[in-house]
């Protein structure tokens, strides 16, 4: 059976796109599933690094394209988890070195091999954004808990919509419960009420992603963090699972208000 | 400031801020519809139905929302009388008096 290709996009940069790729693959992967990770931001790649997968680079997703390499000597092995896979972006290179054509032939490659193809889309909405989102089965969207990214995400649900892809799956990033309680930040009914597409994920901020991410080691390695749960709980709901979605802080009545969400 | 809060409910909160401002940006952001076209709107409304009844023009409000149902272009227009105002404009049709 085919895999699915999954685009993990967002609005505005930095809400934690390629940490939630990265994290999404390594949960998967722990789970048996075999996953390719795509870094789709050509230029400014960064998924290898936060792999930890940066010193094994021989061939990228452009020498693929442009026939420099076969898909198959691009793709790292990662050596922690056998069923775990990264093609990397070039980082010379421009964002129109792959057009929305090559992007679905290769994804379409790896599908045949992979039960999950992750692309690490770029922010914001310029060329590579269509590219990365051009292959998507499925488009998961990362916002945080804040003005500007709700908004950017708005405008980005109004374009996979306007492309004719599946209306994205939400995953709230960063969440801080402390803030949620004093009443300084949206919480999870606020952000769905206000986007109105379904939720997939909630993940609370967690310092332990900063050292992670300077080691090069995935929280979601390992069972012992809070953001690492809930990216292994996004894996299994991925993998269709029924896991109940786990409230961090919320203000009252935030039951009914998110079931009503959930519920659809 | 949070006893406070807990008392006088989550008004005041900045997330409701928040909330509250995203709201607005978000539905003149999802539509092509600017402040401008609004009260172009406005006008010509008021015009039509002053034409026919009677209302405080000064007061209408035109207003365009979004909810669960989709998006909701409401005018609230205060009336003044309800007795039909009668038409001389050129064109229309006049009463007919023998």
């Amino acid at each position: 059976m085919a895999g699915q290709v999954i685009t993990i996009t967002s609005g505005k940069g930095g809400v934690g796109k390629t940490t939630a790729t990265a994290n999404i693959g390594v949960a998967l992967a722990r789970r048996g599933q075999r996953v390719a990770c795509v870094d789709a931001d050509i230029g400014l790649r960064n998924l290898d690094v936060v792999m930890g997968l940066e010193n094994r680079i021989v061939y990228d997703l452009v020498d693929v394209v442009e026939g420099n390499a076969k898909l198959r000597q691009a793709l790292i092995k990662d050596k922690r988890l056998p069923e775990l896979h990264l093609l990397p972006a070039a980082q010379t290179r421009l964002k129109s070195a792959v057009n929305e054509a090559q992007m679905q032939e290769v994804c379409g490659e790896l599908k045949k091999e992979f039960d999950f193809v992750l692309v690490d889309s770029p922010a914001g909405i310029e060329s590579g954004f269509k590219t990365s989102v051009a292959p998507a089965d499925q488009v998961l969207l990362v916002v945080t808990p804040e003005v500007s990214s709700v908004r950017d995400a708005d405008r980005v649900i109004g374009l996979i919509e306007a492309y004719e892809k599946p209306t994205p799956q939400l995953i709230i990033n960063r969440l801080r419960p402390a803030l949620i309680r004093r009443g300084d930040m949206l919480d999870t009914a606020d952000v769905l009420e206000i986007l109105a597409v379904e939720l997939i994920g909630i993940v609370p901020e967690d310092e332990r992603i900063i050292s992670s991410t300077n080691k090069g080691q995935p929280v979601a390695l390992e069972d012992h963090s809070e953001s690492g749960a809930a990216f292994m709980r996004i894996a299994q709901r991925l993998m269709g699972e029924q896991v109940p979605f786990q409230m961090f802080a919320e203000s009252p009545g935030w039951l009914e208000r998110v079931s009503k969400f959930l519920r659809r | 400031m949070d006893v406070f809060e807990r008392i006088f409910g989550r008004s005041s909160s900045s997330a409701s801020v928040a909330k509250k401002r995203l709201q607005v940006i978000l539905t003149q952001d999802r539509t092509d519809i600017s402040l401008e076209t609004l009260n172009v709107l406005k006008d010509e409304i008021v015009s039509a139905i002053s034409r026919h009844i009677e209302i405080e023009a000064a007061n209408v409000e035109v207003t365009i929302s979004n909810d669960a149902e989709g998006y909701r272009l409401t005018a609230n227009i205060p009336v003044v009388s309800t007795r039909t105002v009668r038409v001389r404009t050129a064109g229309a049709r006049a009463p007919r008096r023998t």
